[in-house]
């Protein structure tokens, strides 16, 4: 059903149809080209920022959708970033390879996705328990095992995209970033392909929607939810990794600092949806990289004031403009097979 | 022979109520055990001693009374954390900010507890401690009212608070609200008056006498009252609670604010009875570990006050274990994860001390978390 709505919203009366989100759009592109002929330096580095900021919890939103499309609430995104982060941290310290230290991570993430898949689908536990389970696991597990004095070998640098790089404004905010920035990019639209126009998207989908109707048809719904957990699970590694590789360069006890939660808050802001998140994402990206600016140009505020912006702007956004929002049917009940 | 002698039937009602006993913690005794034993083998494999490391845990946590009072004084916020996060599970509603409303209801009591000079003990304490508290109700108005009137998501808005909360509180305390006392460099308020303090009886504090009257009540209010009755149906179904004739919205703005109570009224207790004064930093993480608190007590009110005690203890204990016995304090938190994983998975647990499945034990938080 939503597949002919889709292909409906395709056809030509997609302008109408989306008409609030082509005003929006529309003012947004004006307000940067105003903000752009004001000073131009400022600019780019305000959007370049929102870039980078906004890619960690991007990822960690990414998993979360991954994981309760198929009906797995992930409330342990936190952790499974936390543990990458660290796991690729360590492999960074002892091989110098920043892509062996990219996969570490990204494995670390999937096997915490392996395990909450098994603490969800095959013991059938509370997910929100699975989750805190992970949370304080990569607490215990990162503090336990951590070493001062370690030191990283080198993080990811900018990668320009040929002349694409040299776009005045485009340039240097789309085309000269490091390479799980551009990865986090691409993922977003992957995601969003995969979910709403394959196969396996549908499946994923109709497993959170309606399992034992899945089920009738054939669906192997463990089986689809173990691996959507799995993936997910890589990709919230693929932000733990980014912290350690990317961001930070280093490691630091609790480093993800509650970026997790805000994945899950970014999921929800996006409905479940890749571009939905990827928008929230980037809202929340502005107004980080606003408030840096604001701090540095010297606005007679306390800084708390400023530090507090995002959070309610979120909450500002969210109940005036976003309200109410459906999870998955299905999400947070396990599946149990009749007969 | 219809009458089965007196003597018998008390007897049996004995032997009933000891099974019944075993049976509801048979599997948290189990659970721990098996959290220490997974504990002990990473203490193992990792090349430190067991024996050793939980030695010292023990006796970091129980060995004195002055460790039982650690211990105790540990546990208290997180009683009121954890009873916060429990209640508002009962309306099916998900309160991640207890963090938040703790660390305003922290700073407020602190404020009150400082500023107002002249009142008698008796008065002032339970004054900060009230007013503590409401100011957490305040904070926990918020999303319900949010969540009712925009159906703004109570996940993301208690988040989002859970930020604020700490810019304002160190807005203030570093600004309007900072200690002047000579010397004074940190953000931090002044020294609550002695008239404001909660105090310490033997080894036992005061306030983890609170919690444990605050869990009677909440038991109380849930169990024993329509009102309790109402919310426990929201938390159901609630939309079959709604065709009942019981306002929804109303059960949902009241569950925030009577969560934010409590978790106000814990950070209240923490700051009058443990710290004397608010200083960022001192409350980090309570609110957060009241949903293990809350999960580890299968979010039963009476629940809540030995998972409060084992986590209490494990943070008494586990500097004693750092500085006697060498091991990262966090070896307490792996060990806390695999206690509430078996806790919740019973199954497992079950399995291995061959106890009969029950369905009505099992605990169900997250089913229809997403809907409204």
């Amino acid at each position: 059903m939503e597949l002919t709505a889709k292909r409906q919203a395709e056809s030509s009366n997609w302008f109408i149809k989306n008409r609030w989100w082509v005003l929006i759009g529309l003012i947004l592109i004006g307000s940067v080209i105003y903000a752009y002929a004001t000073n131009a330096v400022v600019t780019t580095a305000v959007l370049a920022s929102t870039l980078r900021q906004s890619t960690p919890l991007i990822l960690g939103a990414l998993c979360g959708v991954l994981g309760e499309r198929s009906g797995v609430i992930n409330i342990g995104i936190e952790g499974q970033m936390l543990l990458a982060a660290f796991v690729a941290f360590l492999a960074n310290v002892y091989t110098g390879n920043l892509l062996v230290a990219t996969l570490a991570g990204l494995l670390a993430g999937g096997v915490m996705g392996l395990l909450l898949a098994f603490m969800s689908v095959t013991l059938k536990m509370d997910q929100i328990i699975g989750g805190t389970v992970i949370n304080i696991l990569a607490v215990g597990l990162t503090g336990y095992f951590y070493v001062s004095g370690l030191t990283t070998k080198g993080k990811f640098q900018p990668i320009p995209l040929g002349p694409l790089a040299d776009i005045p404004l485009l340039g240097p905010v789309l085309f000269r970033n490091p390479p799980i920035t551009y990865l986090a990019i691409i993922l977003v639209f992957v995601l969003h392909y995969v979910l709403f126009y394959t196969r396996w998207g549908l499946r994923t989908r109709a497993v959170g929607e309606h399992p034992s109707a899945a089920d009738t048809v054939g669906i192997n719904v463990f089986r689809t939810r173990y691996i959507n957990v799995i993936i997910a699970g890589a990709i919230a590694g693929l932000g733990g990794a980014f912290l350690t590789l990317e961001g930070v360069g280093s490691f630091e006890r609790l480093m993800t600092n509650g970026r997790g939660f805000l994945a899950l808050a970014i999921m929800i802001f996006g409905k479940w949806t890749p571009l939905g998140s990827w928008g929230a994402a980037l809202l929340f990206g502005f107004t980080y990289a606003m408030q840096t600016q604001l701090q540095f140009s010297g606005v007679n505020l306390p800084p708390q004031f400023i530090g507090s912006l995002p959070y309610i702007l979120t909450i500002l956004v969210l109940a005036g403009f976003v309200g109410r929002s459906r999870a998955p049917a299905a999400e947070g009940i396990p599946y149990e097979k009749e007969g | 022979m219809t009458s089965v002698p007196a003597q018998d039937k008390g007897k049996d009602r004995a032997i009933g109520a000891v099974r019944r006993i075993w049976r509801s913690i048979s599997v948290p005794l189990v659970a721990v055990l098996l959290g220490l034993l997974i504990g002990g083998i990473l203490l193992f494999v990792s090349g430190a001693n067991p024996f050793e490391a939980y030695g010292a845990l023990i006796k970091g946590a129980f060995g004195t009374p002055v460790a039982v009072q650690r211990t105790l004084e540990k546990a208290t916020p997180l009683v009121f954390s954890g009873l916060a996060v429990a209640f508002a599970f009962k309306a099916g509603l998900f309160n991640i900010g207890a963090q938040g409303q703790l660390l305003i209801g922290a700073i407020v009591a602190a404020y009150v507890g400082f500023a107002i000079e002249g009142l008698p003990a008796i008065i002032h304490a339970p004054l900060a401690l009230l007013i503590g508290g409401l100011a957490g109700a305040l904070y926990g108005y918020i999303p319900g009212v949010l969540k009712v009137y925009t159906g703004a998501h109570e996940v993301i808005v208690t988040i989002m608070l859970n930020y604020v909360a700490i810019n304002i509180t160190d807005y203030l305390a570093d600004g309007p609200w900072k200690d002047l006392s000579p010397g004074n460099v940190v953000a931090r308020t002044p020294k609550i008056q002695p008239s404001a303090e909660i105090p310490i009886l033997g080894n036992i504090p005061l306030g983890f006498i609170f919690a444990v009257l605050a869990a009677i009540i909440v038991w109380w209010l849930l169990y024993r009252t329509t009102l309790g009755y109402e919310i426990r149906t929201v938390g159901l179904n609630a939309s079959a609670a709604q065709y009942a004739g019981i306002r929804v919205a109303r059960m949902v703005i009241l569950t925030m604010m009577i969560s934010g109570f409590l978790a106000g009224f814990g950070g209240a207790v923490e700051t009058l009875g443990i710290v004397g004064r608010y200083q960022p930093g001192f409350n980090a993480g309570l609110g957060f570990d009241g949903i293990t608190v809350a999960l580890l007590g299968k979010t039963s009110p009476f629940g809540v006050i030995p998972a409060a005690l084992l986590m209490g203890a494990m943070r008494a204990g586990a500097s004693q274990m750092q500085f006697s016995a060498g091991v990262a304090k966090e070896i307490t938190d792996v060990i806390t994860a695999f206690i509430l994983f078996f806790v919740a998975a019973d199954v497992i647990v079950k399995w291995l001390i061959r106890q009969r499945d029950s369905d009505d034990e099992r605990i169900m938080l997250s089913s229809g978390w997403g809907g409204n």
